[in-house]
């Protein structure tokens, strides 16, 4: 007999619980769903859209009466319940419909606060919080002129909008001086409430309502003033209230909502809570993203695995008024401990607040051009120093040359047809109708159903502009604390802490250990495991060649047509004679069609079977040429200028100072590529300072430069320190290899690892900490024993490793 | 059924990997899962063609190494939210020699 789980409450945060219970344990229950609606559940975020005509009720279902068929979920739609007898454990419904349940799910969401006057019964004056709301209004606007909406908070002003769209005239009256007091600053809020005059809406401030006024129709309002103003239709958009009237009836602990505790229980064991109904730590939330992640949360409880807990959760608005944009996010104003910054253009109708406390981002609220938003919503959420670029913080993370969007940085005003991610052709209206189409939250689901912003990634502000936009300031974004991927809730970090503290040496014990959800893990998860067990326990573990992306499996790049290609290491990019020639036999002998000199300063041939892979190598290995792990995480290479060799300018030998360096690091797996680059003098024509590890000689030394990139996203290195002698660079160069292998995730690049720790870190743990720096230097020294052997060698004639990778199956045709 | 082809021994292919074999002009993934389950697709992504063969295999699935999109070993399809399909050939294990068969793939060629 299966347990029974009953569902009060049809609504988005309830029905996504059930959601995330399904994907965990699809048989655990059998689940009765209880709604007062008469519809499935729907995205109640995009009712505005539907108020203002841009979309009709059809396009908003998330779940129709399919889905709970087919997930064998019994559903009463327009019954509320009325009653829980906890005694007996089951519940009333209104029309005397009975459930029992052994786990009872409340998430009975909110109602809108209706303002105790007179008049508020009168038809015609309605809230704006579900389907029925929406459709009172849509009858009134199409007959009659006179819109009055009470609130200018952010459901206030989305609705006077929506009632503008469907042609009325819109007055709203709010009872404080400036509108959306509780997410804007008084600037912002000003300049709002200009851009909304100017699109023809009126505003009454500091005014509040004595009554409707009306016999049985509603035909205008009375002010406290004294003032009267017609009104056929009045919209009350004060607020909502924690509708917890239910769970008070069955004596449930309840302050302003229903309390509950990290895991999503009430003081009633048996009974859980999410959604608009629940408080937590004295927190009541309305906005979606914490309700997801509450309903993740309490689904892990349902289904007995019992680790997730709810901490909590930082949230920010955004107004989904077309064309207007407006975002804010945790304390935007500020008191005596914190420092503002703040950019205020007029003309351009842009303002910028960030509010910042102890170097990390407190608050922000930004008009005009909010790409960033959802940038400054990360770094205070994760808590990011931001002292490395503080002088750059206003300006945002897109000023800097991105490449893949034609320079964007503004979603709204994108055309439909305007392409957002260049990788994959995918356009602004591909993904909103996506968005809206298949009931879409998360980068990650945007990602998924569309391909844009998976790739490179570099237009990953825009998408999540578009996502914010399209769903308002409701889009829940990945937590914090990431999984490493669909197969298992533990993150990076922990993975790689368990592989050390339980001394785990393979993949399978890995995914043992943490009760992986899948048999094997998938393409994301195995490489990095694989990633963290060699560089945890080097010359101990075997590596796992079917965990390893192809690349690094047949130690060739693959390119599109399913051919390779061959690099070989040009160390420093100094070359000689003989391997010019060895390089040029090869290419004739093995009809390569294309020969080309990288941007690594070396010399690359395309077009390559891969079962021709082992003998050029072998052709290549004869002359001295081993393996440029072109296709690898791990050293690429090291750039170098001619130097005091040569060059007028030079101060130092640049040339072997890179030749050094690649020696000493190549064949170190890594969390993801490595490029180097010493420059000769401050000319810097290596251009080292768009590297991971940057060299440049100055008269007295050397300049260290760490975290530059010069891919997709453009950013120059910051300097690490200045050193005098060629041991001391070797030694920060080894120890700054170490300390990213240790520490950055798999597949993260030195520099959005520094942006994540934030260089001040890898400075006291490199610069401050001789002692720190040695043991890290030590460790690389160590590990590189067993990574230095040339894989090419390795795989060439009749002993070579991996025959099998190289070679297709050989049959004999005998059928006829 | 149709004609069976004896490709050899189950060990040539390694586990979590694949091997490609080419029969009447078509190139085919053989593909070994971790339980010693084979299957077969056409070795050519429904995406950008890329060759299967050379992806990572986890569970009963490919991942396609030039765009990851991921397959389902069993029948070829796509896995959702991702579209399209190859052909998926019929294959069994017999005293631990591989066999496959042309005819019977799931979608016409």
């Amino acid at each position: 007999m299966k347990e029974k789980l009953v569902l009060v409450g049809n609504g988005m945060a309830g029905v996504r619980t059930l959601e995330e219970l399904l994907k965990i344990t699809p048989d655990l229950y059998d689940i009765t769903v209880f709604g007062s609606e008469p519809y499935g559940n729907y995205n109640r975020i995009l009712l505005s859209p539907v108020l203002a005509g841009e979309k009709d009720v059809g396009d908003i279902m998330l779940n129709d009466e399919k889905w709970y068929q087919e997930n064998n979920i019994k559903l009463h739609t327009s019954k509320e319940v009325v009653e829980i007898d906890r005694h007996n454990r089951k519940v009333i419904a209104q029309d005397g419909t009975t459930a029992e349940y052994d786990r009872l799910l409340l998430a009975t969401g909110s109602n809108s606060i209706i303002l105790p006057i007179p008049g508020n019964d009168l038809r015609g004056v309605v809230t704006f919080r579900n389907i029925r709301d929406v459709r009172a209004m849509l009858e009134i606007s199409g007959k009659k002129k006179q819109a009055l909406v009470i609130g200018g908070g952010l459901l206030g002003l989305e609705a006077a909008y929506a009632l503008k769209q469907q042609g009325m005239f819109v007055t709203v009256v709010h009872l404080m001086d400036s509108l959306m007091e509780r997410q804007l600053d008084p600037e912002a809020s000003s300049m709002l409430k200009k851009t909304l005059e100017n699109r023809g809406i009126q505003f009454l401030m500091e005014t509040s309502t004595e009554a409707f006024l009306g016999e049985d129709e509603v035909w205008g309002a009375r002010f406290k003033s004294g003032l009267e103003m017609a009104a056929d239709l009045v919209v009350m958009a004060v607020g909502i209230r924690p509708n917890k009237d239910l769970a008070q009836k069955a004596r449930i602990y309840c302050e302003r909502g229903i309390v509950v505790n990290d895991t999503m229980q009430t003081f009633d064991g048996r009974i859980y809570a999410v959604g608009e109904c629940v408080q937590h730590k004295d927190q009541v939330y309305g906005l979606v993203a914490p309700l997801f992640e509450q309903a993740k949360v309490c689904a892990n409880h349902l289904a007995q695995l019992g680790f997730a807990y709810y901490k909590g959760s930082v949230t920010f608005s955004k107004l989904k008024v077309t064309g207007v944009e407006l975002f804010s996010t945790g304390d935007f104003m500020g008191d005596e401990t914190t420092e503002n910054i703040i950019m205020k253009d007029v003309g351009r109708g842009v303002y910028k607040k960030i509010v910042l406390k102890e170097n990390r981002i407190h608050g922000a609220v930004i008009f005009g051009d909010t790409v960033d938003g959802s940038w400054y919503y990360q770094l205070l959420r994760d808590r990011t120093d931001i002292s490395g670029f503080r002088e750059q913080l206003l300006y945002g993370q897109s000023h800097l040359g991105d490449s893949g969007h034609g320079g964007a940085s503004s979603a709204a005003e994108m055309a439909d047809d305007v392409e957002v991610c260049g990788c994959n052709g995918v356009c602004k209206g591909d993904i909103i109708k996506a968005i809206t189409s298949k009931g879409l939250f998360t980068l990650d689901d945007v990602r998924d159903h569309t391909k844009a912003s998976s790739s490179c990634g570099s237009c990953t502000g825009l998408v999540e502009q578009i996502l914010a936009f399209t769903l308002g300031g409701d889009y829940s974004e990945a937590p914090k604390a990431k999984p490493l991927c669909k197969c298992t809730d533990y993150t990076h970090e922990e993975i790689r802490q368990t592989i050390k503290n339980q001394r785990l040496m393979s993949i399978r014990s890995v995914m043992d250990y943490l009760e992986y959800r899948t048999p094997d893990g998938c393409h994301v998860c195995r490489p990095a495991i694989n990633y963290y067990l060699i560089s945890s326990w080097p010359g101990e573990v075997t590596d796992e060649p079917q965990s390893r992306f192809i690349n690094e499996r047949a130690h060739a790049n693959i390119q599109k047509d399913g051919t390779y290609s061959v690099i070989p290491r040009v160390w420093g990019g100094l070359i000689t004679p003989g391997e010019l020639r060895a390089i040029a036999d090869a290419a004739e002998k093995f009809q390569v069609s294309t020969i080309k000199i990288t941007g690594g300063q070396r010399i690359g041939l395309y077009g390559l079977k891969k079962n021709e892979l082992p003998s050029i190598w072998a052709d290549l290995n004869q002359k001295g040429m081993s393996s440029g792990y072109a296709y690898g995480k791990s050293l690429r290479t090291v750039k170098t200028c001619v130097g005091k060799e040569w060059c007028r300018f030079g101060t130092q030998d640049s040339t072997s100072m890179g030749v050094k360096l690649e020696k000493l690091t190549w064949g170190s797996w890594m969390p993801h590529k490595f490029k180097m680059a010493v420059s000769g003098c401050p000319r810097n024509c290596a251009e080292a300072t768009i590297k991971d590890f940057g060299v440049v000689a100055v008269e007295s030394g050397w300049e260290l430069h760490i975290g530059g990139n010069g891919g997709v996203k453009v950013r120059p290195t910051e300097l690490l320190c200045k050193v005098t002698t060629e041991q001391e660079v070797i030694e920060h160069c080894c120890a700054f290899i170490q300390l990213y292998r240790e520490n950055a995730h798999y597949m993260e690049r030195t520099a959005p690892w520094i942006e994540r720790v934030g260089v001040a870190h890898v400075k006291n743990l490199l610069v401050e900490d001789a002692k720190n720096r040695q043991a890290l230097a030590n460790r690389f020294l160590n590990s590189q024993k067993f990574s230095q052997k040339d894989p090419w060698a390795e795989r060439i004639g009749e002993a070579g490793f991996e025959k099998h990778e190289f070679a297709p199956l050989e049959v004999t045709l005998t059928h006829g | 059924m149709g004609d069976w082809i004896e490709i050899g021994s189950v060990d040539k292919i390694p586990h979590l990997g694949a091997r490609v074999v080419h029969i009447d002009g078509r190139v085919i993934a053989l593909f070994r899962t971790a339980n010693d389950e084979i299957f077969a697709l056409r070795d050519r992504c429904p995406h950008k063609e890329g060759p299967l063969s050379q992806g990572i295999v986890h569970g009963k699935r490919v991942t396609c190494p030039l765009h990851n999109l991921v397959l389902d070993l069993t029948n070829g399809k796509a896995v959702p939210p991702d579209v399209g399909c190859v052909p998926a050939y019929p294959v069994k294990v017999k005293e631990g020699s591989v066999w496959i068969t042309l005819q019977g793939a799931t979608i016409p060629e």
